[in-house]
């Protein structure tokens, strides 16, 4: 089990992790990277999954569906722009040299 | 059970690993030179965490779960390799709010078990719900916006006391949810309500500031996936959730900052409105020709060119560095200058002058610039308004006052390449326009960038 304080420290210390990773971007990767931490969020698909997983009645069948729905549109569609964005990022760089 | 105990270490293994591919995906999406390995680690983290749930014990419905990741994964796969490079920002608003609905579904889900979640729990599903709908609903809203579909500012007398009253009942809703053990109807109302209170929150908020907002929700979502993964004792949620809930606040501080506003003014003023009368602009605004601005450019020693969001609506990067390749042929020293809010999220403009090809070394932040702009001969400004407005540096009456601008009115002659004599996005007077050095040349961004380029052609 994940509770009490052991919750509250892996909270503490992920948001360290967050705080600190954003720390020093140059400002022109904002947002690239506000995209690319838009498609983690999207690990939201696995939690619907287990929702939809153990529904029983008919609304939380429905509402399960339609959270794994959007899950998967966050993950895929956040993945996909991102990946586009820093794409052009590389081949400018690639073209300076 | 030794089956069911291992499966359980192979799916907190997998999580585990997820975890790190995430952390050190967004690392890496921190710096240039690696940015475009992050996205493939965090992405190789995500395949890793989605097939291992489904080998989690006593689930059912996989049907249903394999038709809703097909569907909602080609119609986000398919949007996000058709939209143009332009309209990322709402695209990104679109998928940040499914992801902020999903979690306000797991919550649903969660509540309408009628399951006992006990207190702390039961506190988290409820606040993880309240915060996804609001991030679902509020986004959506600013992809309305950014899209066109949605074009006035919607304010009325007493909205920041209505708005304060939705969120007070919307939280009274949960708390009894979480004390009283609500019914199925009472958790519906709860859900109304976050939903209407995104609504209401994004409506009066204008579409210059929506960048900061986008990245504010962005930030909500997160937690709310790391809320509901407390409650699904799910470690991948609460980590990735937690860092991009941080990192999402940082980076909307950071957008505030560079408008000079905080976020607070960003999301309960309505911006502009007070500004109105103020600042009244003398002095008249003076149209030039293309051939005109061709010559000027051509015999120049250094041209500053100042993108804005026009540069994007009109899809003029690529002729734009198509012009700075002809000037640059001809020994004129060419830089592009970029506010850090210019567009509509920052980075904007580097991404569009990217995708045209434009090399980073010519390409220089405001602080960088700045200096420069008194030995320029000529400052080309397409599409760019409220950030090269010297109200800003001159008039404390001015709603954008205080605010970083680039000093493009201190350039020798300043050209500014608009569609009309409106005013900007926020609504406030240009006085660089009526300037003495200023002159106007009227017309789409791409058809006068394409006009300038045959000019300098025929030189």
């Amino acid at each position: 089990m994940i509770d009490g304080f052991i919750a509250l420290y892996i909270f503490m210390l992920a948001a360290f992790v967050g705080h600190e990773v954003i720390g020093r971007v140059p400002a022109i990767l904002h947002t690239p990277l506000m995209s690319g931490s838009n498609f983690v969020h999207g690990i939201v698909l696995v939690g619907a999954m287990v929702a939809l997983g153990r529904a029983d009645t008919t609304l939380e069948l429905v509402i399960g569906f339609i959270g794994v729905f959007l899950g998967a549109g966050n993950a895929v569609g956040g993945y996909v722009v991102t990946e586009r964005m820093l794409e052009m990022f590389k081949s400018s760089k690639e073209k300076d040299k | 059970m030794s089956e069911m105990i291992s499966m359980r270490s192979l799916i907190e293994a997998s999580y585990f690993v997820a975890a790190i591919l995430f952390i050190f995906g967004l690392k890496r999406m921190s710096s240039p030179v690696t940015a475009r390995g992050g996205i493939i680690w965090a992405g190789a983290g995500m395949v890793v965490a989605t097939l291992v749930s489904f080998l989690y014990p006593d689930m059912g419905n996989y049907t249903l779960m394999m038709t809703a990741i097909f569907i909602g994964g080609v119609l986000a796969w398919y949007s996000g390799k058709k939209v143009a490079m332009t309209d990322m920002p709402q695209m990104i608003a679109l998928y940040n709010g499914m992801g902020g609905g999903a979690a306000a579904a797991i919550a649903a889900v969660e509540l309408f078990g009628g399951e006992d979640h006990g207190l702390v729990f039961g506190t988290l599903a409820v606040l993880g719900g309240l915060i996804g709908a609001v991030s679902f609903s509020g986004s959506l809203v600013a992809f309305a916006k950014l899209q066109g579909l949605m074009k006035r500012n919607f304010r009325f007398p007493g909205q920041q006391v209505f708005n304060l009253l939705l969120l007070a009942a919307t939280v009274v809703t949960g708390g009894y949810i979480v004390m009283v053990h609500g019914d199925i109807n009472t958790v519906v109302i709860f859900f109304l309500l976050a939903l209407v209170l995104g609504v209401t929150m994004t409506l009066p908020i204008g579409g210059a500031d929506m960048p900061v907002v986008i990245s504010l929700y962005n930030a909500l979502t997160g937690l709310a996936v790391a809320f509901e993964g407390f409650v699904l004792q799910n470690a991948a949620m609460i980590i990735a959730g937690t860092v991009v809930g941080a990192a999402g606040s940082l980076l909307t501080q950071l957008m505030a900052k560079a408008m000079n506003r905080s976020l607070a003014n960003v999301l309960f003023s309505g911006f502009g409105e007070e500004g109105g009368e103020a600042g009244e602009v003398s002095g008249s605004m003076k149209p030039i020709e293309a051939a005109d601005v061709a010559v000027m450019m051509a015999f120049a020693d250094k041209v500053l060119i100042v993108p804005g969001y026009g540069m994007a609506v009109a899809q003029a990067q690529h002729k734009v560095w198509e012009l700075t390749q002809l000037l640059r042929d001809r020994g004129v020293d060419v830089k592009f200058a970029i506010h850090p809010v210019a567009g509509r999220m920052p980075g904007h403009m580097n991404v569009l002058l990217a995708e045209a090809g434009v090399p980073y070394d010519i390409i220089y932040d405001e602080d960088e610039i700045n200096p420069e702009f008194p030995t320029a001969d000529v400052a080309l400004i397409i599409g760019a308004n409220d950030v090269v407005n010297p109200v800003a540096r001159s008039d404390p009456s001015s709603p954008i006052y205080g605010m970083p601008i680039l000093n493009a009115d201190y350039a020798k002659n300043t050209i500014v390449i608009k569609r009309g004599q409106g005013a900007g996005f926020s609504g406030i007077e240009n006085a660089l326009f009526f300037l003495d050095n200023t002159r106007m040349l009227y017309g789409d961004g791409q058809a006068m960038a394409s006009e300038l380029i045959n000019e300098v052609k025929a030189l």
